[in-house]
Parts: C-alpha cells; sequence; structure tokens
C-alpha cells in the first residue's frame, strides 16, 4: 500500500509544470490528483469539488506557509499569490460535489451517527456533511483521505487552523474514526 | 488496505441489505435521541441552533479600505471616538508596547510576530519573527519582548534597537503541555516582576490533568515556576490593578451547557493557589452538569463579575491614562470577542468594568459596540486592548487583522 500511495505520488509530481504560468496550466496540476472534476481517484488525495471556498483558501495559505506540510502541495502553493488563493479555491468550490455510490454497511452507519451526535459534528460540517466556510464537506469524501484526516488531527500531526478539532477529536476513538470515514464516505 | 476491505464488506453488505439501506440517506437525517444526563437537554432543536461553529478569521488581512469601513460601522459610547490605527496584520490578537512606543502583535493562527512603527505619521508593519507555532502572547519589559508559542516562551532582548533585523527568539522555559485545545496563551509581567503563564484546560469541559486549568508564574529566566491560580478553564487575558496590585483575569465559560449558562468570568487573585471552579462550578454558581455532582461551588472563589454568555471576554487593561475621562481612571477595558455557541450572538464589543474601592465591581459599560453586525454575523471580532502613552486604547481585530485607536473626541486630555 505505501508503494503504491509513493508511486501516485511520483505520477502526480511529475504532471506538475516546472514553471506554472497560467491558470489554466496551475489548474492541470490541481487535477493530475484531485481528478478531472475535482473527483479524486487518487489514494490519500481528498476530492476538493464543492468544497467551501474558505476552508480552500486556508488549506492553500496553510500549504503556502509551510505550516501544512505535504511536500507536493509545498510546491504547489509556494509562488501562489493571494489572488491565486482565491482563484483555485473559489474554482474548486463551484463544481458540482461528488456523490456517494454505495450505500454505509448500517451497523457501522448506526455507530458513526452516534458518535457524530455526541461531539455536534453537524453542527459545523452542517447536517448533511456539506461544509460551509472553514468547515470541509466530507459527505462522499474519499474513505482513505477521511481515515488519514482523522488520524491525523488525533496523533497532531496535522494540528488545525484554529484549534477546534484538536478539541473535538479527543475523545474520539481509533474505532470510532474508521466508523466515521466509512460513514460519512457513502452519505449521500 | 483499511479502504479495500471495507469496500468489498460493504458491497457484500449492500448485496444482503439491499433494501434495508435503500431507506438510509432518511434515516441519517433525523437527530439522534439525547441521553439521560446529557447537558445537551434543552438545548433548542432548532435549526439555527444546530449550525453553531465556532468563527475562524481568514489567513490574509482585510484591505484598508474594508477595514475603515469596519470602523466606521462601529458605534462608541458618547465623547470617544475611533480611528484605525493599522491594517494588513493578519490575525491580529495580543497588543504590547515597547519602551520606544513599537506596537507589538502576537497571532494565534498565523506563525509570525509583527511591531508597528510610527513613520512621521504613517505606520510601518514590520514582521520581526516567523515560523513560530500559534505566538498569541506578547509581554515587555525593560527592551525585551517575551513571545508564548503553544508551549515554550521565549524572548528577545533590545528588539526595539533592531526591528529591521531582530535576533531570534531564544527559549527561556518549555515544560508545558504541547495540547492544542485552550493551548495558545496570553502572557503578562507582574509588579512581582515575575511572568504569568496561563494552562488552559485542554478541552471544553473535562477533568483536566494537575498540570493543567492553571496559571502559573516563573521568573523572568525562566526558574522558580509556581501555580497561582487553579480551576481556571481558559484565559485570555489579565493584568494586575495599579492600587492593590491583585491580578484580575478573564476566564472563558464552557460550552454545550446552554445558551445562556455559564457566562464568562472576571476573577481577581486574593492568594496565591485559589481555586477558581473548573470544570466543578462555573460562574460562580452553576454546577456543571457533568462534573458539579458532590461538589458545591461555595468550595470555589467565585467571579467578580459575570461577563456574558459566551462572549469570548479576552484581553484586558487596567486603564492608568489621562486622556479619558476621570471616571474610568482604575477601570478594566475587556475586549469580548464574542460568541460562537450561541444562536444570537452575544459580545464583540469594547466594555469597562468599573470597580469600586474595594475592588469588587460597580458595573460594566459598553464603550465601542457593534461588532456583531445586524444579519447576527461578525464585521470584526475584538481580541486585546493596550494603552499608548498619550492615553488613547489600542484594539486588535483578529477577523480583519486590524488595529483601531480609541480616543476622546477632542483628542486631547479630559479635564478633571
Amino acid at each position: 500500500m505505501r508503494t503504491l500511495v509513493a508511486g501516485v505520488a511520483l505520477i502526480c509530481a511529475l504532471a506538475m509544470p516546472a514553471k506554472a504560468a497560467t491558470f489554466d496550466e496551475q489548474l492541470a496540476t490541481c487535477k493530475a490528483c484531485h481528478g478531472e472534476k475535482g473527483i479524486s481517484e487518487t489514494s490519500e488525495v481528498p476530492s476538493l469539488a464543492g468544497m467551501p471556498a474558505n476552508y480552500g483558501l486556508i488549506q492553500l495559505y496553510l500549504f503556502r506557509a509551510k505550516m501544512r506540510k505535504i511536500e507536493i502541495m509545498n510546491d504547489v502553493a509556494k509562488d501562489m499569490t493571494d489572488d491565486d488563493l482565491r482563484l483555485f479555491s473559489d474554482y474548486f468550490a463551484k463544481l458540482p460535489p461528488p456523490k456517494a455510490t454505495e450505500p454505509a454497511d448500517p451497523a457501522i452507519a448506526a455507530r458513526a451517527q452516534a458518535v457524530i451526535a455526541k461531539n455536534h459534528c453537524g453542527s459545523c460540517h452542517n447536517a448533511d456533511f456539506s461544509g460551509r466556510e472553514q468547515m470541509p464537506r466530507l459527505a462522499a469524501q474519499r474513505e482513505d483521505y477521511l481515515l488519514k484526516a482523522l488520524r491525523d488531527y488525533k496523533s497532531a500531526s496535522r494540528p488545525g487552523y484554529d484549534a477546534t478539532m484538536d478539541e473535538v477529536i479527543r475523545p474520539i476513538t481509533d474505532a470510532d474514526i474508521a466508523d466515521l470515514a466509512h460513514y460519512l464516505a457513502r452519505l449521500r | 488496505m483499511a479502504f479495500r476491505s471495507s469496500t468489498r464488506r460493504a458491497l457484500l453488505l449492500a448485496g444482503t441489505f439491499g433494501t434495508l439501506v435503500a431507506a438510509w440517506p432518511a434515516m441519517a437525517q433525523q437527530a439522534q435521541p439525547l441521553p439521560p444526563g446529557s447537558p445537551l437537554i434543552g438545548r433548542p432543536e432548532n435549526e439555527g441552533a444546530m449550525k453553531l461553529a465556532p468563527v475562524a478569521p481568514p489567513p490574509i488581512p482585510a484591505t484598508a479600505e474594508k477595514v475603515a469601513g469596519v470602523a466606521e460601522k462601529l458605534t462608541v459610547s458618547k465623547g470617544f471616538k475611533l480611528e484605525v490605527y493599522a491594517s494588513g496584520i493578519a490575525n491580529a490578537r495580543s497588543l504590547r508596547i515597547g519602551d520606544k512606543g513599537t506596537v507589538f502583535v502576537g497571532s494565534r493562527l498565523l506563525d509570525k510576530v509583527s511591531a508597528v512603527v510610527d513613520k512621521g505619521g504613517k505606520k510601518e508593519v514590520k514582521v520581526i519573527a516567523s515560523g513560530l507555532y500559534r505566538p498569541n502572547g506578547l509581554a515587555f519589559k525593560d527592551g525585551t519582548l517575551y513571545i508564548a508559542e503553544l508551549s515554550k516562551i521565549s524572548k528577545i532582548e533590545k528588539v526595539e534597537d533592531n526591528l529591521d533585523s531582530p535576533a531570534k527568539p531564544t527559549v527561556i522555559y518549555d515544560n508545558l503541555p504541547k495540547d492544542e485545545a485552550h493551548g495558545w496563551k496570553f502572557i503578562g509581567i507582574g509588579p512581582d516582576n515575575k511572568l504569568y503563564i496561563p494552562v488552559g484546560q485542554p478541552c471544553n469541559n473535562c477533568l483536566p490533568p494537575e498540570t493543567h486549568g492553571q496559571i502559573r508564574r516563573i521568573n523572568l529566566d525562566g526558574s522558580g515556576m509556581e501555580v497561582i491560580a487553579k480551576g481556571v478553564r481558559n484565559t485570555v487575558g489579565f493584568d494586575w490593578h495599579p492600587v492593590s496590585k491583585e491580578l484580575y483575569f478573564t476566564d472563558n465559560g464552557r460550552d454545550w451547557a446552554s445558551e445562556d449558562v455559564p457566562e464568562d468570568e472576571l476573577n481577581r487573585v486574593t492568594k496565591v493557589g485559589e481555586h477558581f471552579g473548573s470544570p466543578f462550578c462555573y460562574q460562580g454558581d452553576f454546577p456543571d452538569p457533568e462534573f458539579g455532582w458532590g461538589r458545591s461551588c461555595s468550595e470555589f472563589t467565585p467571579p467578580v463579575t459575570k461577563m456574558g454568555p459566551h462572549s469570548a471576554s479576552l484581553g484586558m487593561r487596567f486603564y492608568t491614562g489621562s486622556m479619558f475621562p476621570a471616571k474610568y481612571k482604575n477601570a478594566i477595558f475587556v475586549a469580548r470577542h464574542g460568541s460562537w455557541n450561541r444562536s444570537k450572538k452575544f459580545g464583540g464589543d469594547i466594555v469597562a468594568v468599573h470597580l469600586n474601592k474595594d475592588g469588587t465591581v460597580k458595573n460594566i459599560e459598553p464603550i465601542v459596540t457593534g461588532f456583531i453586525g445586524p444579519d447576527n454575523n461578525y464585521i470584526g471580532r475584538p481580541v486585546d486592548v493596550q494603552m499608548l502613552k498619550d492615553g488613547s486604547l489600542l484594539i486588535s481585530d483578529d477577523f480583519n487583522g486590524a488595529i483601531y485607536r480609541l480616543s476622546t473626541s477632542n483628542g486631547k486630555t479630559a479635564s478633571r
């Protein structure tokens, strides 16, 4: 699995132009990993279609400032201007969001819903998990990405922009995380 | 790996329970019943109350034009005026002033500490330290700037002599937990020449370890740590009474108990080691629904006043200047950042807390209001206040990345 991820990362990296000039050229770089329509087919790479623009802008800022460390993204964002941050986050926010194709396991879904109710997840991410403002869309996101993101919050290897997720994730167990990722990835 | 196996399992189950799962999306929309004893019982289950989220300021500061527009929309109480002091300082948080008049600005979400210098009436903003981790807290003493990151305190000596090429901060104290929740810090140096450092509760509401939920103090070289207050959930502002020298601090109450209770607190430390209640008792008279069992609020020191529900009372300073009218002498100016965990937002203002001679609270007077717009959204959010030498008061706004200056309308020293 690790080799596979590394391989995908390499292909993505090769798709990057040496010095991106136009918006379309830069966009091609994004789409190489995040999918032609912003719906990712790449392991542990999130779908960006329908992602709230504020969330996108903040993440791009964090990548540019190397406050969130993912080498490919740090490189992509390195030379972006403030206007670029707005342009790209607005672009992906306007794409039609991903749709889940397969239903969730009912037992897992029930457990996930209990965790969601107890921890007020829907209060920020919306009841339908479409996200808003600085809070990402989670519905129909890639399961492997949700797993990674939640585990990274839990281990503090991905500190949040503000500390909300760091506080929220505290009582959530790894078993909960697996249930949440399964359920949210299939949420319609 | 986990993805593949769960996919396979889901496909298998989808075949088996095809008809059952077809009804699932509808069920997913329904709210779960609350468990007995849940602190959320009584929370209105309407759409508005279900849509409460912390408000994150953008990482890019608002333009100067936009900030000017915000300043115009704010309301100041009679006899005062407000103007933009500086803009373009993303996520401007704690404020401190140097001996030579430099205004230092901390940041919670970004990695920088900035300095604002006056160049013939024009404000110049310089980044004096970067690559820091949540450098929210600042203190200044004898030419040295102290910076509080999430889990360490560092200093830059003779900082105002080298604003264009300042030395890197050197760490003086890092025996601090690394929790993100309530881990960002406000710091200050007391009349005892010691540096005061809060360690917040690492959660909304929990029984924190012995190392958390407190205010500590250390010597300026990092030695001699002593815990001076306990039962502190999350203080992001404190100062010392100019006459009694007692420490007053704001403390933020817990979330999700209800819309109106508990309120934030303004506390006074009268003896070392006092316990201010959290998480057993909030606002002096509200036994916590989870941790208050078997405890009594009378075990703990109550606040000198309640500061409003979820108001996020943050930075505060005693007013010792002579520009404002005499009744503000030794009053406390408090920045209330404003609520998120409340349907109708509360706070978003600067208030003056007037004290009696014995240090108790006389009343709370709004001074700058209107950070919450008529549509229940923020147009800005005040974080800290800092007096300038002329007696005017600076106010930081982390939402717009700006600093405002509050002065009296005639700009002169008020007559006594």
